[in-house]
């Protein structure tokens, strides 16, 4: 039936005016569309140049380009800030291209020192792009430490440390156990005294864990056996060391020491805060990890 | 002869002009009410009728929505500052007293992208979609996004500039929108990011509402320039992908806004009010295919032609449970 209607139907006929304005809308639209998605694929070149690469919260998923799944699989809701007891989290912005909206770590002003325990971050995140195959700090691969300056670091000159370790103005906080075990404090408000600088070892939230984890061990051996084995099994504790201050030969007769980074090393950032050499002698690699090490 | 609320509703929203029924498509009854209104009302009539109307109604239904729009967004604001942890996120993603919800597009922008779903995306996803299947799909668009309240006060800026003749209104095809839906989804399966996130300006206002400004916000000031001086609401009228997701949720939402042919006086000031004025071609005269029609799911719900309309033809309705209005 509509194929006999169809030749019987006049064709419309358009005024010249009107096909101007048809072919003007066209040309607008044509120019719009080309516009916002050139300018949505202008966020490729802060991939493509490197300068969204940043230190990423724990258990970030990693693919087979840096970072490139984890954009991917960010919702860029940015739960993982809110819930981060020292606010080490904060959200790319535009000049990250692609990385709006995604988190990052800026470790030489607020590290990540795994305050919270339980990774928060990654309980928080709704869509895996922070991977819940995560169990506790020491299973997290953020990057690697490296001694970048070895010649700036005090414990190789065989200088200690005295003052506030970041001066005064520093905003960082970090957990400190003997002064409150679940309460971050400032740095500024906790000066240190010591001989020799081991800040990077003393403050690694790793090494302080071993520390933990021994003093457990010697108050469980005291009462009981069964309580001991059952902590070890959920906190993998103690974990591996990640940093150790070990002593370098030296013809002057001075007592020189070195920060050696050891395969527990999960690149959390807090000796690149901590290290009161501006800047800091020690830092964190974003494309090695404890695992790419090993293998 | 009655049209098909989906198919049409569809054809809107992918900027298909609205369908017409021919002369012996238009009901008898509805014949006799065009008829019966000609030259029945006088310009003065129609003066009266609007005074009166916008005394005893006001605009009530803006206020409401931008009441709701500003509570919703202070409420993600507060949530953060005041860490009452009532809804934690921004509106790409959120958990709202401990539940999970996802924006529908945002979902869909990470799943392609990313190729793989999490349980707890799911749960968002699915509780979103069920709550915006029940208050309307585009809803979201004039009740929630924050881009719209923005846009909006730009439109009245706009629309001044308009009167004074120093800017002119430039339309773009509407089936652009559904190109730039296509597009973006595309992109996102093949460069395997979210490339429409990096312009949405949605996110982009809604983040730095949450956690600070940023030079995201930049962008989002040339769409504003871009509506103010170039072409009315043009982010959410031609481009933006969100409300074309929300609009196909909204095909099967109880929640629309109801056009009744008996007192209308054709005047249009209605359409001049609209976002999406498409969706009110049915108010024009020998347009309609019935008495009674509902208006497509591209309407966002906004309510604009519910306060202006002098003679209550446009309601609120939701099916199954009458007006509540």
């Amino acid at each position: 039936m509509t194929e006999k209607a169809r030749p019987k139907k006049k064709k419309r006929v358009i005024s010249p005016k009107r096909r101007e304005q048809n072919r003007r809308e066209f040309l607008r639209t044509s120019a719009l569309t080309v516009g916002i998605v050139s300018a949505s694929l202008l966020g490729f070149i802060p991939i493509a140049n490197g300068s969204s690469v940043r230190l990423r919260p724990p258990a970030a998923i990693k693919g087979r380009l840096y970072g490139h799944e984890f954009f991917a699989a960010c919702i860029k809701c940015g739960q993982c800030v809110q819930v981060c007891p020292v606010n080490a989290i904060h959200l790319g912005d535009i000049d990250d291209g692609f990385g709006v909206g995604v988190p990052f770590i800026d470790a030489r002003e607020q590290a990540c020192d795994f305050s919270c325990d339980g990774l928060q971050c990654v309980l928080a995140c709704p869509t895996g792009a922070l991977t819940h195959h995560l169990d506790f700090p020491a299973d997290a691969r953020m990057g690697f430490a490296r001694l970048a300056r070895p010649k700036a670091c005090l414990a190789v000159q065989g200088k200690g440390f005295k003052g506030q370790a970041r001066g005064p103005a520093f905003k960082g906080i970090l957990r400190y156990a003997e002064i409150d075990r679940w309460n971050p404090v400032p740095v500024a408000d906790h000066p240190y005294d010591l001989e020799i600088c081991d800040l990077c070892v003393r403050q690694c939230p790793i090494e302080q864990r071993i520390i933990e984890c021994a003093e457990q061990d010697r108050q469980a051996a005291n009462s009981d056996k069964l309580a001991r084995v059952a902590q070890r099994i959920g906190n993998e504790c103690p974990p591996k060391h990640a940093i150790t201050l070990e002593p370098i030969e030296s013809a002057d007769g001075v007592k020189r020491m070195k920060p050696v980074i050891q395969e527990g090393c999960v690149g959390c950032g807090v000796c690149e805060m901590i290290c009161p050499v501006e800047s800091a002698a020690i830092v964190v690699d974003l494309d090695k990890n404890a695992d790419s090490l090993g293998g | 002869m009655r049209r098909n609320y989906v198919v049409e509703s569809l054809r809107q929203i992918f900027g298909g002009k609205p369908s017409r029924p021919t002369k012996d498509q238009v009901p008898e009854v509805l014949r006799a009410i065009y008829q019966g209104k000609r030259g029945n009302f006088t310009k003065a009539d129609l003066e009266a009728a609007h005074i009166e109307h916008k005394r005893t109604f006001g605009n009530k239904w803006q206020i409401r929505r931008w009441a709701t729009l500003i509570f919703i967004n202070l409420l993600f604001v507060i949530s953060y500052h005041f860490d009452v942890q009532l809804v934690e996120g921004a509106l790409t993603a959120s958990r709202v007293v401990g539940f999970h919800m996802a924006d529908l597009n945002s979902a869909l922008q990470v799943t392609l992208a990313y190729k793989e779903v999490v349980l707890n995306l799911v749960i968002g996803t699915t509780t979103v979609f069920v709550l915006w299947l029940l208050l309307g799909g585009r809803t979201f668009c004039s009740w929630v996004c924050p881009y719209h309240l923005i846009a909006e006060w730009a439109e009245y800026l706009h629309l001044w500039l308009v009167k004074k003749k120093i800017v002119k209104n430039h339309v773009f095809n509407r089936k652009v929108r559904g190109v730039f839906w296509l597009v973006f989804a595309l992109l996102a399966l093949v460069t395997g990011y979210t490339v429409f996130e990096t312009i949405s300006p949605t996110g982009i206002v809604s983040r730095a509402l949450i956690y600070g400004p940023g030079l995201a916000l930049i962008w989002v000031g040339l769409l504003l320039l871009f509506e103010v001086f170039y072409s009315r609401r043009a982010w959410c009228r031609y481009a933006c992908p969100i409300g074309v997701t929300y609009g196909v949720v909204g095909l099967f939402s109880p929640v629309r806004v109801k056009y009744n042919a008996e007192a209308c006086h054709h005047e249009g000031d209605c359409r001049k009010v609209c976002l999406v004025p498409h969706v009110l071609d049915v108010t024009i005269r020998g347009a309609a295919f019935d008495v009674d029609q509902d208006v497509v799911a591209d309407c966002t719900r906004c309510g604009m032609c519910v306060d202006v309309c002098p003679t209550s033809s446009l309601t609120y309705e939701i099916k199954g449970l009458g007006k509540f209005l």
